[in-house]
């Protein structure tokens, strides 16, 4: 059993979940404020707006993980300088994770209860108070049980990376276990039990922090 | 503010509201006009769906009317772009039924939260919350969470975070529909208390009738989105005049309708806000006579009662006039009632 390659491929998966995660929120944030902001009954409606944002989201996450990241194979060695390898696997996680995330969080941020918005409204806020104000720590608990659906979610796709040789414990489980015949199937499953326990670690911090995080709680 | 004199704080003006719905359109609003007074406590109540949500939130523009005109001080707020609307809304705060706290932050919090967007420094609006926390009474829940409150504390929450922007109008939505009576009770002296104290005008919508007789001055009917009818609280309720009116107070139209009478009668009306039973029973004694009273509806507002009674004729003609002539002296309106 070659350890030393699992705590490699778990430093690697690691990298590439958390720098793929904060991109991906900084991008996928801001849109899911967009999507809930530009709706008919949002408070800067711009239909048209929502419906174009709304078709780019759709289509960017109807495409599968893996087709996305062939497809972009260009653009990531425009980007990142190379298309192969873990540093260079972000781009497509990040393509692929923000659309999610903004739906995400506009799931979060439709939670709010409508007439605390308008109470703020009622009160002289303005936009941007509202949507710092009110609607992103009225939605924190549920944000954050987003964030650890969204990450999980990141961490099962780091896997896939190894399609363009991309590090991590879930390629190496694939190339370095599955692909190399029965003899190394139990560093396959010894691989594949270091990802179940980071999303196990990863499902109930997000569980723990949301109850911690939420006032509605007595 | 440069109010002259006898200018009202409020005016609503052919106010129109029409929603478009599929396959037509819906008339909420039909023409309202109405003036409230600075100092008033302004009292709008109507069956569900007679539009009276629709129209006070028509005057801080989180509905957009159709057409027509709403003055605060004298400024059309409809005429108002976004930064004067905001400006005007610190003016005019509004509570809800849902009291609408924001649920995340502490009482404390969501007290100080209009003094934040108004930009006012940390300790002075800190100094601010805990006035207002005083005046509601809430002094020792600064730090609890809007959960940990019962519904008529959370409606005190959201008061004292009305009154934060030092408004001079306080807008209420349904404030006391979500509560028991008890509660009720509580947040209406509130509200008095802070329209005499603070000098706040009020104006509160309600399907209660006892809401508006504990604390209105004033009271409109609002009926299928056009305005029934208007008047002072005393007035309205005594000398009640339109449909709506009688359907909301209870009046039964057999009451009311002389023609339902099966035997000859008086009928008395208390519109001076005497008492009532004091004056039957000194009838009974002064003149010897006894009464039949044959159905009554009396309320009492603000202390006094106020309706109707019909008793019946005494077949005496003598009697009859010594009776009538009794009640009058005591300021009644005697009105004799034939039967069918």
């Amino acid at each position: 059993m070659n350890w030393a390659l699992i705590w490699q491929g778990f430093l690697e998966t690691c990298m590439m979940t958390v720098c793929s995660s904060v991109i991906s929120y900084l991008l996928g944030m801001p849109l899911g404020v967009l999507l809930v902001i530009t709706r008919k009954d949002g408070i800067k409606p711009a239909p048209t707006f929502n419906a174009v944002l709304g078709a780019v989201i759709n289509f960017l996450r109807s495409i599968p993980f893996i087709l996305l990241i062939a497809m972009l194979i260009p653009v990531t060695r425009a980007v990142m300088g190379t298309a192969i390898g873990t540093s260079a696997s972000v781009f497509p996680l990040v393509i692929s994770a923000t659309p999610y995330i903004a739906r995400v969080v506009e799931q979060s941020f439709l939670e709010v209860d409508g007439g605390v918005i308008e109470a703020a409204k009622a009160m002289g806020s303005t936009t941007w108070q509202i949507i710092w104000k009110v609607l992103i720590p009225e939605s924190v608990p549920s944000l954050v049980t987003g964030a650890a659906m969204a990450v999980t979610t990141i961490l099962a796709y780091t896997a896939m990376v190894s399609a363009v040789g991309g590090g991590g414990v879930g390629a190496y489980a694939i190339t370095k276990g599955y692909q190399r015949g029965k003899k190394y199937y139990d560093f396959m499953y010894a691989a594949s039990a270091v990802l179940v326990l980071m999303v196990q670690v990863i499902a109930i911090t997000g569980t723990r922090l949301t109850r911690r995080l939420d006032h509605r709680i007595r | 503010m440069h109010l002259s004199k006898n200018a009202p704080l409020i005016e609503v003006k052919n106010l129109r509201k029409v929603y478009q719905v599929p396959g037509g359109e819906v008339v909420a609003l039909d023409g309202i006009n109405l003036s409230i007074e600075k100092g008033q406590i302004y009292g709008i109540i109507g069956m569900s769906g007679a539009g009276k949500s629709t129209l006070i939130r028509c005057m801080n523009r989180l509905d957009t009317p159709t057409d027509g005109q709403i003055l605060i001080d004298g400024q059309n707020i409809l005429a108002m772009n976004e930064k004067q609307l905001m400006i005007t809304r610190r003016k005019v705060s509004m509570i809800f039924q849902q009291f609408n706290l924001l649920m995340q932050k502490t009482v404390a919090r969501n007290v100080r939260y209009p003094l934040e967007i108004a930009g006012v420094p940390k300790a002075k609006a800190n100094q601010r919350v805990k006035e207002l926390l005083k005046i509601v009474e809430l002094e020792d829940k600064a730090d609890a969470y809007p959960i940990q409150l019962s519904g008529g504390q959370r409606q005190r929450v959201a008061i004292a975070r009305a009154l934060a922007s030092d408004p001079e109008v306080l807008l209420c939505d349904e404030a006391t529909s979500a509560l028991d009576p008890m509660t009720t009770q509580s947040i209406l002296a509130l509200l008095q208390d802070i329209n005499k104290r603070l000098g706040i005008t009020v104006v509160l919508i309600t399907h209660e009738m006892a809401v508006i007789r504990q604390i209105c001055s004033r009271v409109a009917i609002l009926d299928g989105g056009k305005i029934a009818e208007e008047g002072t609280v005393d007035d309205v309720f005594v000398h009640t005049r339109s449909a709506a009116g009688k359907r909301l107070f209870g009046i039964v139209p057999s009451q009311q309708d002389d023609t339902a009478i099966e035997i000859p009668a008086l009928r008395i009306v208390f519109d001076e806000g005497k008492e009532s039973q004091p004056i039957i029973a000194e009838l009974v004694r002064d003149c010897g006579v006894n009464v039949n009273i044959l159905s009554a509806d009396i309320k009492r507002i603000n202390g006094k009662s106020y309706g109707q009674m019909l008793i019946e004729t005494p077949s005496d003609e003598d009697t009859k006039k010594q009776v009538m002539a009794y009640l009058t002296r005591q300021g009644l309106t005697v009105k004799e009632v034939d039967p069918v």
